[in-house]
């Protein structure tokens, strides 16, 4: 039986050795344990022995060769065995496991070096002291801290940011830089947070107004097991801010019938046309209902305002926002230029917009800005209901089912039944009023109930 | 002597040492450790070498190949399997007046001689009030290999932590030569650990003699996104895994090699992270109270404002190493460890 | 030996002594700290070895090192002082009782971790022949230490390559509390030197005239390059190990059977016996180390305590500067 010789692994290290000489010739015995070449696998010489007896029937490689670690180098054969008769062996197969080398490669030569100069400037300014007390960045009562990085609390003292605002997407919902960047680069204007410095005291009347809601008395009958339910992040920041817009604007309620029997008509045949081959595209109602406000409010720019600082800020963009229901809140993400997007753009934005809300993926440029709202509870059944406008905003649309109603046609005199869906718009009154409001919903009811209008707008 | 053919090979090596214009070649780590020991062998008589099978032998890792053939038995001295005698030895050599440098075979050994390291050899210049000194370099490595678990630790953290040692692991050959030029000519005690593993790395090393001070820590490669912080062979690690991390995931990575593990600088390491807002330490030694620990520490000392994700370390897992090839691998950290816990920072 | 010489030994031996029980006096006192390894009883081996030493020679010691520093010629008010702690010790406050130093005549140190500074002596030894100097190097250590691993492996490598190393075992019987046949398994030490290829011989510690000569002995036989040399002295301490010791390892009647044996009142009676000096001489002499005595105590008191702003000096040696031009030659 022939016996392979191979180039042995001597060193964790060493992945090749050179042959320096046979210490036999091809057709010399071999004793095991004899010495039959010299190999330097390193800068220093070895000699390998046979672990074999018999006859060395071929050597494969010459002297002054180097060849990789496991190579079969060698041929032992039985005495007598003809030489030619040998086959050529396979490649180390049979032998010891090829010895690649163990340990990592040798790692690559590091890249040039840079040489890091030293800074030689002060200190940077001290930042301000970790125990003053910071009114907006919440302990909220109930006592869930706001998981935020060490950066961005930082940061979020320097630029009065409010971090209960904001949704963190780091690990365990922290807040990390990527969140607060937006707000920081002025990109999103809200949240605010109170002022560092002590504000003034507030004038006494305001100082009322400003009071902290009165605790509520319990009922002295109160009976049966209470389950105390501690509420999250989101629900605080819900009720905290609805509680704050209810309070600061007074709100105005506007209500108008608008006849969908053409708009749905028309979105029957966008979606014959479109949504067959690509469902992404589909148009809804809602969707028709955010293209037509949007374009509406071009004539109504105070209407698409923010209301800041007993003062108005008007927009040149559109951004419409529409509530996303999600687990135990809600969620507006907004969808930028909406009065210049086609249908199909604002039917695709607004799925995936919808579905990354209800997974919890949307970004904060998403949400945390648009300069009109509307929510709709139609898949309820809802006829018509309140809103609560999003400061700093100044309006929202709360829209009902389309339902089929009996109208009365004055030419007929008669009733006849219509597809009547019911609008209500709230709008803050400091900053227009209720004849401004219903304008806008004429404006809006002569767009739905034409809708080519707003295809051609 | 050593055969004619071992001998040719030794100078082709040398010729295949690059020069350029600039008077820069490129040579290994090892030849970088032989140029040094070299020169300061012939500029200084009172310089030798000690440790175990150095001369006859060549030394374990062949650094010093050759030498007690040039320089001669008494200068180059095959010291006894006593690694305490052998360090003690050395020390008071040192406190007598020359100028040894002891070899301790691998970094596992040290253990033996711990206590004329740190007892003795540290505590010489500070106990008796800065009245004499004990400059010894105690030359050492780390590394691994399918060796099993007492010659497979590395214990650089256990020496960083002491007061009078400088302690010093340079990865690149331009840094081994520096550094061990400025050991042997400084008048502190300074254990210069290597590492098996990167003996053969080649890097660029001038022609004319230089020194570098044992100091200071340097940005091997800049970036914005995190700081990757190593020394030695993680160093070059984290270097391949800083490339790869741009490449497949847009990541830019700032790394900084250590160099220096006694006086630690953790200022551009500071630095560095209040730029990325990020660190990720990767060490070969186990993560539990290994260096990383210690430079997390000063980074959330230092730059705890400017953290956007908590510290990361990576280091090897705790066990004793175990000899099976495949159990080795998942013990020592690699590159995907370094690029997950990347990742885990940037989450 | 000229009466000069041998009044000498009487002297430095008597300063050792007084020294020593004042310190005792003083650690009572609490101006003392932590350890304090009295060298009571065993004065003949410091002052008889270290007179036939050089000034080229090195010493490298054990903690039980005033006697040492003294014999050597450190200044008693310096190494008081270093018992106080206070910033004109030997070595600044910073060592304390086991780490006296004379660097001018190349006292490198008492050393706290037993046989530790072994292998110290033997490199200075590797140093001494390495620059072809007339000189040995001397380490002093007991019995305890020749059973300590350090102590072989230099043991060792000073037999293997001839070094000038001598080997000054005390023998005082014990190693702290344990009794030598307790803790070495054969009774002398210098066999176990023996075993390393080492001459040597066993000589009586309280003789300091045969501690003078055997220390010469010792010195011809380093110097003229036949290797290390191990001297076994049998001693005695009076005292404890240290000042926290209740000596319950050993009879009152052992202790008072070896203090027949004080060196001190020993030379002195010999001295007289032979003539060589009158008891005015003693007198005069122990009068003058009193006041040396006292006086480095009250030095010792009115010195200051290290400044707390230089707590860091000397960690490191040097400041870091390197890349210096190196010695040429």
């Amino acid at each position: 039986m022939a016996k392979n010789v191979v180039m042995p692994q001597m060193g964790y290290d060493m992945d090749a050795g050179t042959l320096l000489r046979w210490l036999k010739s091809p057709g010399d015995t071999l004793e095991r344990g004899e010495p039959m070449a010299e190999i330097e696998p390193d800068k220093v010489n070895i000699e390998i022995e046979a672990f074999d007896s018999g006859v060395l029937a071929k050597t494969l490689i010459e002297e002054g060769e180097t060849v990789p670690v496991g190579e079969v180098i060698a041929i032992i054969g039985e005495p007598g065995e003809e030489i030619d008769d040998v086959p050529a062996p396979a490649n180390g197969a049979e032998q010891a496991e090829a010895a690649e080398q163990p340990a990592e490669p040798p790692a690559e030569a590091p890249a040039q070096q840079a040489v890091q100069e030293r800074e030689t400037e002060p200190a940077p300014a001290p930042e301000p002291e970790r125990e003053t007390p910071q009114p907006a960045t919440a302990e909220a009562p109930s006592g869930d801290r706001v998981r935020a990085s060490p950066l961005v609390r930082r940061l979020a003292r320097e630029h009065s940011i409010d971090l209960s605002q904001i949704t963190g997407s780091g690990p365990h919902g922290r807040i990390v830089k990527r969140d607060i960047q937006p707000y920081i680069d002025g990109e999103i204007e809200i949240p605010i947070a109170a002022p560092e410095e002590p504000v003034e005291a507030p004038a006494e009347e305001e100082r009322v107004v400003r009071e902290a809601p009165a605790p509520v008395a319990r009922p002295a009958a109160e009976r049966g097991e209470v389950e105390v339910q501690e509420l999250s992040r989101m629900r605080q920041t819900i009720a905290r801010r609805m509680q704050q817009s209810f309070r600061d604007a007074p709100h105005i309620f506007i209500t108008m019938s608008i006849d969908m029997g053409k708009a749905m008509e028309l979105r029957k045949q966008i979606n014959a046309e479109i949504a067959a081959d690509d469902p992404e595209s589909e148009v809804t109602v809602n969707d028709l209902i955010i293209k037509a406000a949007a374009v509406a409010l071009r004539q109504f720019p105070v209407l698409n305002s923010y209301y800041v600082d007993d003062k108005r800020e008007l927009h040149d963009n559109i951004d419409v926002n529409f509530a996303v229901a999600i687990e135990d809140g809600l969620i507006s993400p907004f969808i930028p230029d909406a009065d210049r997007k086609t249908l199909g753009e604002i039917a695709r934005a607004s799925k995936d917009l919808a579905r990354r809300a209800r997974e919890g993926g949307l970004r904060p440029e998403e949400y945390a800005g648009g300069t009109f709202t509307i929510s709709n509870l139609g898949m309820f059944g809802v006829d018509n209901f309140t809103a609560v406008i999003n400061p700093p905003q100044v309006a929202i649309l709360a829209v009902g089912a389309a339902k089929m109603r009996p109208v009365w046609n004055a030419e007929t005199e008669d009733f006849e039944p219509r597809f009547m869906m019911e609008v209500t718009l709230a709008a803050d009154h400091r900053a227009t009023d209720g004849a401004e409001a219903a304008r806008y919903l004429q404006h809006l009811k002569a767009m739905l109930e034409n809708p080519m209008r707003m295809l051609a707008g | 002597m050593a055969s004619t053919l071992a001998d040719l090979k030794s100078l082709e090596e040398d010729m295949l040492a690059q020069i350029d214009e600039n008077g820069i070649r490129e040579i290994t780590y090892r030849q970088a450790l032989q140029e040094a020991l070299t020169e300061e062998m012939t500029a200084n008589e009172n310089v030798i070498l000690m440790g175990e099978d150095i001369g006859a032998y060549g030394g374990s890792y062949v650094v010093t190949r050759g030498f007690q053939e040039e320089w001669g038995r008494e200068r180059v001295i095959d010291t006894p399997i006593s690694e305490l005698g052998m360090t003690g030895v050395a020390t008071g050599a040192a406190i007598a007046g020359i100028r040894p440098v002891l070899e301790i075979m691998t970094i596992n050994f040290s253990l033996l001689a711990m206590d004329q390291i740190v007892n003795h050899a540290a505590k010489i210049s500070y106990m008796f009030g800065g009245h004499f000194n004990a400059p010894v370099v105690i030359r050492t490595a780390a590394g691994w290999g399918q060796l099993g678990a007492t010659h497979s630790q590395t214990f650089e953290a256990w020496y960083a932590h002491v007061p009078g040692l400088r302690v010093v692991m340079p990865s690149t050959p331009l840094d081994a030569k520096g550094f061990l030029k400025s050991a042997i000519r400084g008048d502190d005690p300074v254990l210069f650990i290597e590492h098996s593993l990167i003996y053969r790395n080649r890097g660029p090393v001038p022609t004319e003699e230089y020194t570098l001070p044992l100091e200071g820590s340097e940005v091997r490669r800049e970036g914005t996104d995190v700081t990757l912080i190593s020394w030695s062979r993680g160093a070059i690690l984290a270097q391949g895994a800083a490339e790869e991390l741009q490449e497949e995931h847009g990541i830019s990575c700032e790394v900084i090699d250590m160099r220096v593990l006694r006086p630690l600088d953790t200022d551009t390491v500071v630095e560095s992270v209040k730029k990325t807002n990020r660190a990720v330490i990767v060490e070969e030694s186990w993560r539990t109270l290994g260096l990383g620990a210690e430079i997390a520490a000063r980074i959330q000392e230092d730059a705890f404002d400017y953290l956007d994700a908590p510290v990361g370390r990576v280091g090897s897992l705790e066990v004793p190493m175990p000899y099976a090839r495949n159990l080795e691998r998942l013990v020592i950290p690699g590159k995907d460890e370094v690029i997950q816990a990347v990742l885990q920072a940037l989450a | 030996m000229d009466t000069g010489q041998l009044l000498d030994f009487y002297r430095q031996m008597y300063l050792i002594r007084r020294f020593e029980e004042r310190a005792a006096e003083q650690y009572a006192y609490g101006k003392i700290g932590g350890f304090l390894h009295l060298y009571i009883g065993e004065e003949a081996v410091a002052v008889g070895a270290i007179a036939a030493m050089s000034e080229k020679d090195h010493l490298f010691t054990h903690y039980r090192d005033h006697g040492y520093a003294l014999a050597i010629g450190a200044d008693p008010n310096a190494a008081m002082a270093e018992l106080f702690g206070k910033e004109t010790g030997t070595t600044s406050g910073r060592g304390g009782s086991m780490h006296m130093i004379h660097p001018e005549r190349n006292f490198w140190g008492g050393y706290a971790i037993v046989g530790g500074h072994i292998p110290l002596a033997v490199g200075a030894g590797l140093a001494i022949k390495h620059k072809k100097e007339d000189a040995v190097s001397v380490a002093i250590f007991g019995d305890g230490a020749t059973n300590n691993g350090a102590f072989h492996e230099a043991a060792n490598m000073a037999s293997l390559w001839k070094l000038p190393v001598v080997f000054l075992c005390e023998n005082n019987r014990y190693g702290m509390g344990t009794a030598v046949e307790y803790a070495s398994a054969v009774p002398q030490m210098l066999t176990k030197a023996q075993g390393h290829g080492i001459e040597g011989e066993i000589v009586d510690g309280q003789d300091v005239l045969a501690m003078y000569a055997v220390m010469q002995r010792a010195v011809e036989h380093c110097k003229s390059g036949k290797g290390p040399y191990f001297i076994e002295a049998m001693t005695y301490r009076f005292r404890g190990h240290s000042m926290a010791d209740p000596e319950s390892y050993r009879d009152r009647e052992e202790v008072e059977r070896f203090r027949q044996n004080d060196p001190i009142p020993l030379f002195k009676q010999q001295l007289l016996d032979a003539e060589k000096a009158s008891a005015e001489d003693f007198e005069r002499i122990e009068a003058e180390v009193e006041e040396v005595v006292e006086e480095a105590v009250r030095f010792a008191d009115e010195s200051d305590f290290p400044p707390p702003s230089t707590i860091y000096d000397w960690v490191y040696f040097s400041d870091g500067e390197v890349g210096k031009e190196p010695e040429r030659g």
